[in-house]
């Protein structure tokens, strides 16, 4: 059963395009996650040009952060005034990493640049997840107490000036590390499609020290709002969200989620984040391997509609 | 030595007019052609479509026609966009595009249908100069490309990539005759045959010698929805991401509320 994508000009299989959807929904339901560093790469794979790639994967992730978000809202899990200042910085990273996106599509370097990054992160992101939980859980096997924050120690951020006060959080802190934050997920979420939960949730605890309870749904309010600007931007600037596959993805992401979620609550918090480290591991080696072996081609055409 | 190139000049001079005369003999032979119809349209389960033409030599000579010297070559060329052919080569371990080059104008789609092989139809210059077929379509490169020791490569890599992604195909027996002097042409536009005006060319040969040609103009179309949206992205492009966010908003809250848990 195919369904032909009116901007990304190609049929697909809809069954495939579904069954992406709603696995990357589960995983994303499951870790907690918004799924959107799945889904742009996933759908690369399945020869969707990586400029509509990028674009649409940031419109399916305002769907399911919306979803995640509402969620928080009702148990009152989210600042309203951290995220905020999250934002400023997001907004302004989103429209520094649109420009790139276009200088590096003029270049011929943005599969690279894409690729190369999502390797980065991913491999960082991963090897330090799976480190942490794997003492989390020596130590459980040991009955020993988990500590994830440590409320005594502060380092050379909380040095910062600027400070303003949380309420919510209940923390007094500098708006400059925060505000940064913000930027470079901003221009993560504009260049790569992704809202960037993975790298700005361990940020929020191990870095600034925000309370666990509340940097979930703080990190979704500001994702909501920066990939919904980057998903307008995309639009104005390149056309190439597709609101088809956009479409398929959300609604198939939505339902996997559920599913997920039940599959998440049985299993414990460091064997969650454990595995969730192993899959960020592994799109990120498949990404890094595609970059290393040599290419059974070495030539590509581009003309000058898509692609880039 | 003076008389000589006096000579070799004069011989010139009569040679030339000569020759033009030589040339065009009037040939009495007119090609038609006709398509069933003169737009495509994709919708949504778009998997490619196949295309018959209809032709007809008018003024055939009895005996050649009988003797199989006509041929004839119907190629449909897709809109024409500027085209960049990049090469990766190894750096510090990885993957890098490296060099590329950018031919003018080259059609995004091809097909080519023909009652033999083309290159026994006509002379590969012949061809050239007409540019019919893949292997003779002009590729000519836009801004500075050094010595152009590497437009053979980079000419020679953009073909066998059209042609493997099935962009570019040929179809040496497509063409048949279906009384003496009738002809139909089949032509398989793939499924990600490109939006636009395409045409499609017919060419008449006698013997290996051009007679004859014709064009027509193929309008491949999106049709109902994917029209609209296609059209709503280029046009209302803040409109079209504003109502995409309002899309996964609603999304979004829907499956918040019908799944909701607490």
């Amino acid at each position: 059963m195919t369904v032909y994508l009116p901007i990304a000009e190609l049929s697909v299989n809809i069954l495939i395009i579904l069954g992406m959807g709603a696995a990357v929904g589960f995983l994303s339901g499951m870790f907690g996650v918004g799924g959107g560093f799945l889904i742009t790469p996933l759908l690369i794979f399945y020869n969707i040009p990586p400029v509509v790639a990028v674009a649409t994967g940031a419109n399916q992730v305002v769907a399911s952060s919306i979803s995640g978000a509402i969620t928080h809202f009702r148990r009152g899990t989210i600042d309203i005034k951290l995220g905020t200042v999250l934002l400023c910085g997001g907004l302004a990273g989103a429209t520094l990493g649109i420009w790139l996106f276009a200088l590096l599509r003029r270049l011929g370097q943005l599969d690279l640049v894409i690729s190369l990054a999502y390797v980065l992160l991913l491999g960082t992101v991963g090897t330090l997840m799976l480190w942490e939980s794997i003492i989390a859980l020596r130590r459980a096997s040991k009955n020993e107490a988990v500590t994830l924050r440590r409320p005594g120690q502060h380092n050379w951020i909380h040095g910062l000036p600027l400070k303003m006060r949380f309420k919510k959080s209940k923390i007094y802190l500098s708006v400059i590390p925060i505000a940064v934050l913000g930027f470079c997920i901003g221009i993560l979420t504009s260049v790569m499609g992704v809202g960037g939960g993975f790298i700005m949730v361990p940020a929020m605890i191990y870095l600034l020290r925000i309370p666990t309870n509340v940097v979930v749904g703080t990190s979704l309010f500001q994702i909501i709002f920066v990939s919904a600007y980057t998903v307008i931007v995309q639009a104005t600037a390149n056309y190439t969200v597709d609101i088809v596959l956009a479409f398929v993805l959300m609604i198939a992401g939505v339902i996997g989620a559920q599913y997920g979620v039940r599959v998440g609550q049985r299993l414990r918090g460091e064997q969650l984040r454990a595995l969730l480290a192993l899959l960020v591991l592994a799109v990120g080696i498949r990404l890094a391997v595609e970059l290393v072996i040599p290419p059974k081609e070495i030539y590509s055409v581009v003309s000058a509609g898509l692609g880039f | 030595m003076r008389t000589c190139l006096a000579l070799l000049f004069c011989g010139l001079l009569f040679a030339a007019p000569l020759a033009a005369q030589a040339e065009p003999i009037d040939f009495t032979e007119k090609l038609d052609i006709g398509i069933s119809t003169d737009e495509i349209a994709i919708t949504s389960d778009f998997r490619g479509a196949d295309l018959t033409i209809f032709g007809a030599i008018d003024g055939a000579d009895p005996g050649l026609l009988a003797q199989g010297k006509y041929n004839i070559v119907v190629a449909l060329e897709g809109p024409k966009e500027n085209t960049t052919v990049r090469k990766k080569e190894r750096i510090f371990g990885i993957w890098i595009n490296t060099h590329s080059m950018t031919f003018e104008k080259v059609p995004e789609s091809y097909s080519l249908s023909s009652t033999r092989d083309i290159e026994t139809i006509a002379p590969p210059g012949d061809m050239n100069n007409m540019g019919i077929g893949v292997d003779h379509m002009p590729l000519t490169p836009i801004g500075f490309i050094g010595d152009g020791s590497n437009l053979t490569e980079f000419r020679d890599a953009f073909r066998r990539l059209r042609e493997t992604t099935g962009i570019y195909q040929r179809d040496p027996g497509g063409v048949q005759f279906i009384s003496s002097s009738l002809f139909k042409a089949s032509l398989r536009l793939p499924a990600d045959v490109p939006n636009g005006s395409h045409i499609v060319r017919a060419y008449l040969f006698r013997s290996g010698v051009f007679v004859a040609a014709k064009a027509l103009e193929l309008r491949v179309v999106k049709t109902g929805l994917e029209q609209a949206i296609t059209a709503a992205a280029h046009q209302q492009p803040l409109l079209y991401g504003l109502v995409a966010v309002l899309l996964a908003v609603i999304t979004g809250w829907l499956a918040s509320i019908v799944f909701r848990r607490d």
